[in-house]
């Protein structure tokens, strides 16, 4: 699996390469700003591309912006993003194309390399990994909100696990309940929900996406 | 610029005072005789509004001037308008607000007393050179004017038909008088500026309440800055610092434990990762408290929307805030809203709010409104005395409107001057 990596601190982008090449990836292009980010994206078109948000030439959001710019010219091309922090609002922008394929994960996931590994691999896969962090606030904060005031707290919990990238069976192995049960809770959210009916994967990147909306 | 182009200039200056301004000048002495004249039957009250706005610009217009062509600075005495409401109430706060401030009465004499004085000094000049070119004008058409019973004075030669042999005399003269005129000409304009200065710069009793002001806010700045530093050390000692000790222990540990007990040491270890992961969270947080992240990257409105989407409440967001404006200040109004936004989750029982921001009129301004049970009172609310201290160190102000029953609405001002949007960076390779 070809993997584009942009990171700017050498000692950060040194072990990330040897983390990834341990795990048999290749690495098709590193590289240390946005602009250079977009060129190889473009160029290289990998499997996943694992991504810093913050990066040269001004190190505010430049990852963010390099990844949605490239993800216009090559679309839904899988890309993790990895931050010192995560946000509400940038996660949104990611997933607003609906095209999936987007993970969104704190930089100290990296310390748990399997999981890690796992995460990069479902977004190369099209799946939609977000933090638990985010997940998390999202679920403290309670939902008062439209339009999920109308699920039931374990769709909210079914939901929650899902925006984490979880398939069915990893969820229904969480609550210990049926692979069936849970079948029926993501039905139901998507209906609630009112996503139209398509493909699986795209009716859960726009229930994460309203989920974080909300 | 050359000497001649200079003195040229000056001259010219001065004519704009006399000729262009002066008619505009006179506008602003009927306006004025209008509020002072009339101010027994009431109408006077009533013009006031319109005639503070008109003197202001005027004086604005010299105050501008003088600083492009003499270099002069002169600081403008107003005070921060407040935000008026609409109606006849609002019209009579301007009024109130308009005749109490002693910069208003200044501009008034201004524009009774510089006429006199102030477009005299800057007109001497180019009447100096015209005059002059006058006098080259008699010598040469002497034959016609006496031809036509002309009989005259220039100066101080009598032009008529037995006083051909001074035929050349008024040029002389004439050359004379646009020779001193050019030579003062850069020291009257001096002069005019230094006087409008005299009569349109601050008092020194305004510039020492400005200077109160400023001590005041600036203590309060200093305090709130001690603090917040205090606040960091502790949060970094108690956290941070503390987590990265017991890692160290714990590896230190595990590297004793490796060969004999593998087992022990690798449950150390992993606790030496989570120690890492909880360091790293609490600085996530510190920083946040210091400069969040949006508010770097993306400015004031971005940041505003992603404490709307963070807060349990539902929060609409709508501005119009061009580019980005000076960091302190962004901060400042980011940090009020955050915290207007928690009062509203805290106290109001509200479920909606509503975030409005704009830049107008070299103001930013902000209204945070929610539909809770209002009854605020900034008075007892340290949030709110705490917002309104971090804005008064950027001449801002707060206004909380919050009757019993709500709405609750809290609007905020800062003057700020827009920066230029930024630059956004392009693709090209690197």
């Amino acid at each position: 699996m070809r993997v584009v990596l942009a990171e700017d601190l050498f000692l950060l982008r040194d072990g990330m390469i040897r983390l990834l090449e341990a795990y048999g990836f290749e690495i098709a292009a590193a590289v240390a700003d946005g602009p250079a980010l977009v060129t190889a994206l473009v160029e290289h078109r990998p499997d996943v591309a694992v991504v810093d948000v913050r990066m040269p030439p001004t190190f505010t959001d430049e990852g963010l912006r390099a990844v949605l710019e490239a993800r216009q010219v090559v679309p839904g091309l899988p890309v993790l993003v990895l931050s010192q922090y995560v946000e509400q609002l940038y996660a949104t922008e990611l997933l607003a194309d609906g095209a999936g394929a987007i993970g969104y994960l704190l930089k100290d996931r990296v310390f748990d390399s399997d999981s890690f590994v796992d995460a990069v691999r479902r977004v190369a896969a099209g799946g939609t990994v977000m933090d638990p962090e985010v997940i998390s606030k999202l679920l403290a904060r309670g939902v008062r909100k439209e339009p999920l005031a109308v699920l039931t707290d374990r769709e909210r919990e079914v939901l929650g696990l899902m925006a984490e990238g979880r398939s069915n069976a990893a969820i229904a192995e969480r609550l210990v309940v049926t692979e069936r049960a849970i079948a029926k809770h993501t039905s139901n959210i998507f209906l609630k929900l009112g996503l139209p009916e398509s493909s699986d994967d795209n009716r859960r990147v726009l229930a994460v996406l309203a989920y974080l909306k909300s | 610029m050359t000497n001649t182009k200079k003195r040229l200039n000056a001259v010219a200056e001065g004519g704009f005072w006399f000729f262009v301004m002066m008619l505009p000048m006179l506008v602003g002495y009927v306006l004025l005789s209008v509020v002072v004249g009339m101010a027994g039957i009431g109408l006077g009250l009533l013009a006031i509004p319109p005639t503070a706005l008109y003197l202001r610009w005027l004086a604005d217009l010299r105050r501008t001037k003088v600083r492009q062509w003499r270099g002069v600075e002169i600081p403008d005495p107003y005070r921060a308008p407040p935000r008026f409401e609409e109606g006849f109430a609002g019209y009579w706060h301007r009024i109130r607000f308009h005749g109490t401030d002693p910069a208003f009465w200044r501009d008034g004499a201004w524009v009774v007393v510089d006429p006199l004085v102030g477009s005299l000094i800057a007109i001497l000049p180019l009447a100096l050179v015209l005059n002059g070119v006058w006098g080259f004008g008699i010598s040469l058409f002497w034959d016609v004017l006496v031809r036509n019973g002309f009989n005259d004075w220039y100066t101080f030669v009598h032009v008529h038909a037995g006083n051909e042999g001074l035929r050349w005399a008024p040029t002389a003269v004439g050359v004379l008088e646009v020779a001193i005129g050019l030579a003062f000409a850069p020291a009257l304009l001096n002069a005019h500026a230094r006087w409008s200065r005299l009569l349109l710069a601050p008092t020194p009793a305004q510039v020492e309440a400005r200077l109160k002001h400023l001590t005041d806010t600036r203590a309060d700045a200093l305090d709130t800055q001690a603090a917040e530093l205090r606040r960091i050390e502790r949060d970094l000692h108690d956290g941070a610092q503390a987590r990265l000790v017991a890692m160290g222990m714990h590896l230190n540990a595990a590297s004793q434990l490796l060969e004999k007990n593998p087992e022990a040491a690798q449950k150390l270890l992993l606790e030496a990762r989570d120690s890492s992961a909880k360091a790293l969270s609490e600085l996530r947080d510190l920083v946040r408290g210091i400069h969040p992240p949006v508010l770097a990257d993306r400015g004031l409105v971005d940041a505003v929307r992603a404490l709307a989407l963070d807060s349990a409440l539902e929060v609409e967001v709508v501005a119009d805030v061009p580019g980005r404006q000076d960091a302190p200040l962004e901060s400042a109004a980011y940090f009020a809203v955050s915290e207007a936004l928690a009062n509203t989750a805290k106290h109001a029982h509200a479920s909606r709010v509503w975030i409005d921001m704009r830049v107008a009129g070299g103001l930013l301004k902000i209204t945070v409104t929610d539909n809770g049970i209002g009854g605020a009172d900034a008075s007892r609310g340290s949030g709110l005395r705490g917002i309104e201290r971090r804005l008064a160190t950027f001449d801002g102000i707060l206004a909380l409107s919050s009757p019993q029953g709500g709405p609750t609405v809290v609007t905020m001002e800062l003057p700020c001057a827009s920066s230029s949007p930024k630059t956004s960076f392009s693709s090209g390779t690197a």
